[in-house]
Formats: structure tokens, C-alpha cells, sequence
């Protein structure tokens, strides 16, 4: 494995790690929050007891997020050194900013976590609310930090020089809204069906059921919505895409020839050497009306672009094509929740009912990942789109393999261990929260 | 505005150490804490720093933060020239914050993964300010060399010298006695803080050793450094009102005042850390061969430093008040 290779691999496996986490660390405070809301104003000892299980699992996961996201801000100096001393002081507000949000965030959470008993109860449950409301400030201001990265601004580059610096213009780059619009629907939607699955698991399973029915209730509310809105925000980031990286969108859709009735490619594995798609659906004047609003206005293709500008146009398809087949699907599964809810509520205690939202624990992680793929690779051969090169950032240092291999090692016991402490979590809920149900 | 930002540098390096350093210490010296003891010690740690050891932790971001903005061919350059200590840090800080909530939130609390936790949680709170204090070490050491053509020159001997090692040991040890003294003002009862007493005596011992081997170790290596502390007036009172309030402390320690000496312990360390870092001031590293990285030359334009210095000073006016408050809450006011 080279160098360069196994920069690349760190930096997405770590972000890869990472963002699993942000999106509980965004998400989860608002479960809770409602959860608590509810225990102050019903005095329900059930949800009392579902705010204080999710606590103890949700600070697993702040300080699992929090050492993860201390080795990121290192880590971008570590492997792209260049890419740093250039892009630091241009994109570098958001994450000041956001240090200053993750603060807040950790003040608001000790006081949230210790102060059971402690406080007066609305201080105490307003804490927790502030958790949440700078968890999700913070995710939106790295966010935006990221679409800099695919949409610069705020700067001119003269002869390789990045004159008259604006950082507050770099923040508001044109593709921010965009992004933070569709990740912080993501993390709703991703972490509302992981936490409704585990509950509907636990319903299929006869245990806890007015515990579970009503942790479950809250997590896939927000989870729905979120879900339903989310295929609308990401039609908005595919035309934002386009107009920004053509050549993202080129290898999102394979789209290798530019023609007028522009066809969608469902499905499908990108054959580069003969720029054609196997086994795909060719839907014609779909790809212009997702991008123009019209079925034969002209979408430029792949072949606009040199080809040493283009990004690996397999994964970013595939990634593409696992994200929409999730988002329909959630979005699907999101329908029909509000259905039950106000058609059918007795499909609400069905087998097969339950078993959709067990099965789709994983989806919304799964698209969140593929959707960093997207943006992410979609990016290449560019760390800063069109202004510097990936390969031209990375450090000088050999060696990195050994600290790819340490890294993943890292990450993938973290993984064991959180995976395992979460398993005790849930086989406690019975002797810990014996009262409740 | 630069000097707002390069203030706020330094304020953020400096609580790391207070607060970040502290933690580690509880750490470092339940690792010197008897077998039978340790049940109470880790619930003593537990309570100590349950509630604020995530934002005891930001200060370091925040340093970074500042690095990378402010002044981004410094981080770019350290990033460099000290990828592998800073990387075994990053590995001591994510062993011990992940130990340390794990053990504090598994549901089921075994003896055998409670001790595997206490493992990895003693053994990382001794690495981290090793490094971190290697790390230090190593940016007035005067042996990164941008030049360097070789592997082990450019990214081995840039850290691995004894005088960045002797000043790695000398953070550990100032770190445990950081952490003995608070403990001894959250102790439940006498016997605890009799022990945590102890405990920083030790401490304060091994920390004027090697803060002695520091100095020894420097003039072996040519780097002069008992000539710039004791050549500037700042760094000698620094270091002047260092000693004096080292001695207060004792004093107060034996007329049993446990909740005050906290303050002359942090003091004494801020002191410490103005005078190293006043006298190599605007230098932030200094390299082979006479030159420096200068925060006063290498940093970022002045929009973004403007803007910087803002977001910093709007920021802390957040922050500090509900910081304050939360160590109100949980130490002060504890019972
Ligand atoms: C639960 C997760 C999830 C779901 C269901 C979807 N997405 Fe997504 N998508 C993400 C999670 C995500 C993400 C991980 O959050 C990304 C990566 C960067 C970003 O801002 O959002 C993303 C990026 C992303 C991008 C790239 C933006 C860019 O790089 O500029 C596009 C074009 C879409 N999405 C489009 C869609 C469409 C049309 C969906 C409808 C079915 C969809 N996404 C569902
Ligand atoms: C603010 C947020 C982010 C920043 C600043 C960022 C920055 C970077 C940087 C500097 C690289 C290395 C250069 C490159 O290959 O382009 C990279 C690569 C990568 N990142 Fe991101 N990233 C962010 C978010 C994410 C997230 C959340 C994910 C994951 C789920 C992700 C996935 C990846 C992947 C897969 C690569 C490797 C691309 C390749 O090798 O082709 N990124 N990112
Ligand atoms: C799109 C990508 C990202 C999102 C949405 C995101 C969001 C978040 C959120 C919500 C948290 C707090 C929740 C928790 O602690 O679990 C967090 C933690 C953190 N993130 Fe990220 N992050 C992203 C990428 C990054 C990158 C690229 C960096 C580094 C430069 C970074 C640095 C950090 C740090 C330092 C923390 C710890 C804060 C603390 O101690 O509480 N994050 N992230």
C-alpha cells in the first residue's frame, strides 16, 4: 500500500468512525429531551427511566465522539500538512466556531449527566436541550467546513497564492446550506430508525413493552419526518452538485456521454474502459429533469471533463445507488408509520410491522456512509475542488501504512467494545428499570 | 489582535495543563495507589472529574483550533516533524477517555472488565502527558530540522532526545502532584486526604528531580535554558513566585486549609509554564540550526486573525460564565 493510499484510507476510516457518532451525539440529547419533557410534565416513572437509560448509552457515545473527533482535528495536519497550511485560515472559522459549540456541549452535558436530583428540574432538563441545540450548531459548522472544500470561495487565487482571505464569506460558501441542510436530516433519520429498530426488537421479543413502545414512539417520530423530507433536500444538493462538480455528478450518475433527454441510470456497474454501464436501467430525460426541471434539457456528461479531473466513477456510483435505494426505502417505511398511525394504529403491534423497523436498524448509517463517499471521492482528484490536488497535500513522511493498520485496529476494537457495552445496556433494562413497566 | 489570539493560546495551553493535566494525574497516581486503596481512590476520581473531564478536554481543541487558523505553517510544520508523538498522544488521550467513560457506564460492573478498564486507564493516563511533555520538549530542543534529508533525522531525533524525555517525565510528575492536591480537597475524609497528601509529597519530590534532570540534561545538550530563564526578569520572578507559593502550600497543607492550596498548586504550574514559554517568546518552535517558528511572523492574514480574535472573545464570553458554574456546582459546592 503507498503513502498516498493509505493517507486517504486513515482519513475516511477515521471520518468513517466518526461520523456514526456525530449523528447520536447530534440526535440523541433531543430524544432524551422529549423524553424528559414528558416525565416532568406526566410524572410517568417510564420515562424517566427510558431518559436515563439513553443517557448512560448516549455517554458512551459522547466520549467515544469526542476522542474520535480529537484525533480528526490532529489528523488533518498529520496527514495533509499541505492542504492545512493553505486551507486553515480560509476554512478554518466554522471550526472555531465549533469548537466553541463542542464546549458548550460538554459544559451543558456534565451538568445534564450529573445533575439528576441536583438542579432545579427545568435548569436540568433545559441543559440537556442546550446538549443537543449546540451538538447540532457543531455538526453544522464542520459541515460547512466540508463544503468549502467542494465549493471555495471567500478567496482569490493568483499564481498559487490565496490572496484576500474572507473567512466569514468561506463559511457561507455557496454549497453550505445545501449540505448541512441534508446532513443534519440525515442524522435525524439515521439515528431515529437505529434507535426505533433496537426498540421494535426488543417489542418483537415481549420484553419491557411499555418501556420499549414508548422509547420507540419518540425515536421514529423524529426518524420519519426526517426520512420523508430527506430524498427532497438531497434533490437540492444534486442540483447544487451539478452546478458546482460536474464531474460528481458525471460519476454519482455514470453518465458518460452528454446528451439531450438526458437518461437516469438506475442501478448498474460502470464499465470506465468502455464508458458504458452493465446490467443498468436507463430511464431517458430522467437525469434532465433532476437537474434542469426538464426532460430534454442537455445534462453535461463525463466527457466534458479531462480525465484526470474525473473521480473513480465505480465507487461513487455504487455509493450513489446504496444511498437512493436506502433513502426510498426509509422514506417508504416513513409513509407508512404516519399510515398506522392515522389509518391502521393496529398494524402498529404486528409482527411484520415491527420486523420493517428491525430490519431497517442499519439503514440510515449505511446511506450516511455511502453519502460521504459520495461527496467525498466525488471530490477527487481534488482535495480543494480545483484548486489543490489530494496528492499534492499529503505528508512528507513515510511509512503511513503502519499507522493505517494501527488506526483501523483502533477503530475496529472501539467498535467491539461499544458494540458490546450497548448489548449490556439493553439486557440491563429489566433489573435496572424493574419499576417501569 | 494578534496578541488577543496568541493570549489565547497560551490561556488554552496553560488550562490544558490545569484541568487536562489533573485528570491524567488522578490517573497517574492511582497507578502508585495500593491495591486496597484503589476502590476508593477511583471513586473519589470518579466524582472529581466525572462532570467536567469532557470540557477539561476541549481546552486542547481549542489550542489546535487556534494552531491551525492563527497559525497554519506552525501546525503544518509540527504536524510534520512530530507526527509520531502526537500521534501516540492521540492514541493515550482516546484509551483513556473511552476507559474512563466505559467503566464509568458499563451497566454491569464485573470485577474482570472493571479491572481490564482500570488497565487501560492508568497505563494511558501515564503515556499522554509523556508524550505531550516529550512534544513540548521537542519544540525548544532545537532538533527538528526542516533540512533533515533522512528518515530518523526528520521524524525520529526530532523528539527522541533526552532532554525532550526528561521534560515528558517532568510533566508526568507535575501532573500527579497537580492531581494529588485537588484530591485532597475532594477527599470524603481524613484518611483519604492523609493519603492523597502523601501522595503529592511523592509527587513533589519526583517533580523537582526531574525538573532538576531537565536542567542538567539541557546543559549536557547544549540548549541553554537555565540562561534564558534566569536572563529575563519575567521567567525569574516566574519562577521566584513559583517557589515562594510551593512553600505556602505546604504550609497550608499542614494547618489542614485543603480547599485553598489548589489555587497556589495552579499558581505554581501556570508560573512554571509563563516562564518557559515567556523566554522563548514569539518563538514557538525553534529549529536545528538557530532559527524559529515565530508566532509574531508565521500566521494568517489579519482578516482571519480578526476574525479569529472575535469568535474567540465572543466564545469565551459563552463559555467562561457556564464553565465557572459547573465547577461551582460539582466541587465547590458539594455537599
Ligand atoms: C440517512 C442518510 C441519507 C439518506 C437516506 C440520503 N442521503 Fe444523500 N447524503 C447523506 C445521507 C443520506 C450524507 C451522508 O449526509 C451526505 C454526505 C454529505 C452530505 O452533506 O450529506 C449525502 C450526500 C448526498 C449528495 C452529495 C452532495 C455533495 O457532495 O455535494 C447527494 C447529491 C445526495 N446526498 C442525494 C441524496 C438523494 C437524492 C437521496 C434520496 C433518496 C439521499 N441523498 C438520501
Ligand atoms: C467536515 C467534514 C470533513 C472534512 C473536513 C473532510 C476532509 C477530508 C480530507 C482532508 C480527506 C483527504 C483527502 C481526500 O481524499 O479528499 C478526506 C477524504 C475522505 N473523507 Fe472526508 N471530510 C469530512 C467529512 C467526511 C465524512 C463525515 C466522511 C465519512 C463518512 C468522509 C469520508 C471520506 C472518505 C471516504 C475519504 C477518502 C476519499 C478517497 O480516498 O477517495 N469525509 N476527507
Ligand atoms: C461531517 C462531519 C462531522 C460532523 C457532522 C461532526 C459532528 C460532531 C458532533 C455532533 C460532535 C459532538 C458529539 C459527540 O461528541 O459525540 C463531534 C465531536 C467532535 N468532532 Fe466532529 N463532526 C464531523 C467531522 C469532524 C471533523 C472533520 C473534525 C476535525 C477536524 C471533527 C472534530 C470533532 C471534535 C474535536 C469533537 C470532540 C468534541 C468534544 O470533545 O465534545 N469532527 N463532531
Amino acid at each position: 500500500m503507498n503513502d498516498f493510499i493509505a493517507a486517504r484510507s486513515q482519513m475516511a476510516i477515521s471520518l468513517g468512525f466518526h461520523i456514526v457518532y456525530s449523528c447520536i451525539g447530534m440526535v440523541m440529547p433531543l430524544f432524551m429531551a422529549v423524553s424528559h419533557y414528558k416525565w416532568i410534565k406526566t410524572a410517568n416513572p417510564v420515562y424517566k427511566n427510558i431518559t436515563q437509560a439513553w443517557s448512560k448509552g448516549v455517554a458512551i457515545f459522547f466520549a467515544t465522539g469526542a476522542v474520535s473527533g480529537t484525533i480528526l482535528s490532529f489528523e488533518l495536519g498529520l496527514l495533509w500538512p499541505k492542504f492545512m497550511e493553505h486551507a486553515g485560515p480560509i476554512f478554518g472559522m466554522p471550526f472555531s466556531l465549533e469548537g466553541v459549540a463542542f464546549f458548550i456541549e460538554a459544559i451543558a452535558l456534565g451538568f445534564f449527566l450529573y445533575g439528576w436530583g441536583r438542579f432545579n428540574k427545568w435548569f436540568h432538563w433545559a441543559t440537556g436541550v442546550l446538549v443537543g441545540v449546540s451538538g447540532i450548531a457543531s455538526g453544522i459548522l464542520v459541515v460547512s467546513a466540508n463544503s468549502w472544500m467542494n465549493n471555495p470561495s471567500g478567496f482569490d487565487f493568483v499564481n498559487g497564492q490565496y490572496l484576500n482571505v474572507d473567512p466569514i464569506k468561506a463559511m457561507f460558501n455557496g454549497s453550505w446550506f445545501s449540505e448541512a441542510l441534508h446532513m443534519t436530516l440525515a442524522a435525524f433519520s439515521a439515528t431515529g430508525f437505529a434507535v426505533a429498530g433496537i426498540h421494535a426488537l426488543m417489542i418483537a421479543r415481549n420484553r419491557n413493552i411499555q418501556f420499549h413502545t414508548k422509547a420507540f414512539k419518540i425515536a421514529i417520530v423524529f426518524g420519519a419526518i426526517a426520512a420523508i423530507l430527506q430524498p427532497f433536500s438531497g434533490d437540492i444538493s444534486a442540483k447544487n452538485a451539478y452546478k458546482t462538480q460536474p464531474a460528481k455528478l458525471g460519476a454519482m450518475e455514470a453518465y458518460y456521454h452528454t446528451q439531450p433527454y438526458s437518461p437516469l441510470v438506475i442501478g448498474g456497474i460502470p464499465d470506465t474502459a468502455n464508458k458504458t454501464v452493465k446490467f443498468g436501467i436507463e430511464v431517458p430525460g430522467l437525469l434532465s429533469f433532476l437537474v434542469h426541471d426538464n426532460f430534454k434539457e442537455t445534462v453535461n456528461g463525463l466527457d466534458k471533463i479531462p480525465v484526470k479531473n474525473q473521480p473513480n466513477v465505480t465507487m461513487t456510483h455504487l455509493a450513489f445507488e446504496i444511498m437512493i435505494a436506502i433513502g426510498s426505502t426509509m422514506m417508504g417505511i416513513g409513509i407508512l408509520y404516519f399510515i398506522a398511525v392515522w389509518k391502521k394504529r393496529s398494524w402498529l403491534t404486528k409482527k411484520w410491522f415491527l420486523n420493517l423497523f428491525i430490519l431497517s436498524t442499519p439503514f440510515g448509517f449505511i446511506a450516511v456512509e455511502a453519502g460521504w463517499t459520495v461527496t467525498e471521492v466525488g471530490r477527487q482528484p481534488w482535495i480543494i475542488q480545483g484548486i489543490m490536488r489530494t496528492s499534492e497535500a499529503v505528508t512528507p513522511m513515510p511509512g503511513i501504512h503502519y499507522s493505517f493498520y494501527l488506526f483501523t485496529a483502533v477503530y475496529f476494537t472501539l467498535s467491539i467494545a461499544v458494540i458490546f457495552l450497548l448489548f449490556r445496556q439493553i439486557k440491563m433494562v429489566p433489573q435496572l428499570y424493574e419499576g417501569g413497566d | 489582535m494578534l496578541y488577543v489570539v496568541i493570549t489565547f493560546l497560551f490561556l488554552a495551553i496553560v488550562l490544558y495543563f490545569l484541568l487536562g493535566g489533573a485528570d491524567f494525574g488522578a490517573g497517574i497516581i492511582e497507578l502508585f495507589t495500593s491495591e486496597k486503596n484503589r476502590h476508593r481512590h477511583r471513586k473519589t476520581t470518579y466524582q472529581a472529574i466525572g462532570p467536567v473531564w469532557e470540557a477539561n478536554h476541549m481546552w486542547l481543541i481549542i489550542a489546535v483550533v487556534i494552531l491551525f487558523v492563527g497559525f497554519p505553517v506552525i501546525y503544518s510544520d509540527m504536524c510534520t516533524y512530530l507526527h509520531i508523538p502526537l500521534l501516540i498522544m492521540l492514541l493515550g488521550i482516546t484509551a483513556r477517555g473511552t476507559a474512563f467513560a466505559f467503566r464509568s457506564y458499563d451497566a454491569i460492573k464485573d470485577e474482570k472488565t472493571q479491572q481490564f478498564y482500570n488497565h487501560i486507564f492508568v497505563y494511558s493516563s501515564f503515556i499522554t502527558p509523556l508524550f505531550l511533555g516529550i512534544i513540548a520538549g521537542s519544540a525548544i530542543s532545537r532538533q527538528i530540522d526542516l533540512q533533515a534529508a533522512d528518515f530518523m533525522d526528520a521524524y525520529i531525533y526530532s523528539w527522541l532526545n533526552w532532554f525532550s524525555v526528561a521534560v515528558g517525565l517532568f510533566t508526568v510528575a507535575l501532573s500527579g502532584y497537580l492531581a494529588a492536591i485537588y484530591l485532597t480537597g475532594e477527599a470524603d475524609d481524613e484518611i483519604d486526604a492523609r493519603r492523597f497528601i502523601k501522595k503529592a509529597r511523592y509527587m513533589n519530590i519526583l517533580a523537582v528531580i526531574f525538573g532538576g534532570v531537565v536542567f542538567i540534561v539541557a546543559e549536557i545538550e547544549n540548549i541553554r535554558l537555565a540562561h534564558w530563564i534566569f536572563g529575563n526578569p519575567v521567567s525569574l520572578i516566574a519562577v521566584i513566585a513559583a517557589s515562594i507559593s510551593l512553600l505556602i502550600l505546604w504550609v497550608l497543607i499542614y494547618k489542614g486549609k485543603r480547599k485553598i492550596i489548589r489555587v497556589f498548586a495552579a499558581f505554581q504550574v501556570t508560573m512554571i509554564l509563563l516562564s518557559v514559554g515567556y523566554m522563548h517568546y514569539p518563538n514557538f518552535i525553534m529549529l536545528k540550526g538557530g532559527q524559529s517558528l515565530s508566532l509574531l511572523t508565521l500566521h494568517a492574514t489579519s482578516k482571519t486573525i480578526d476574525d479569529l480574535g472575535w469568535g474567540l472573545f465572543i466564545g469565551s464570553f459563552l463559555i467562561l460564565p457556564s464553565l465557572f458554574y459547573l465547577y461551582y456546582s460539582f466541587q465547590v459546592n458539594r455537599d
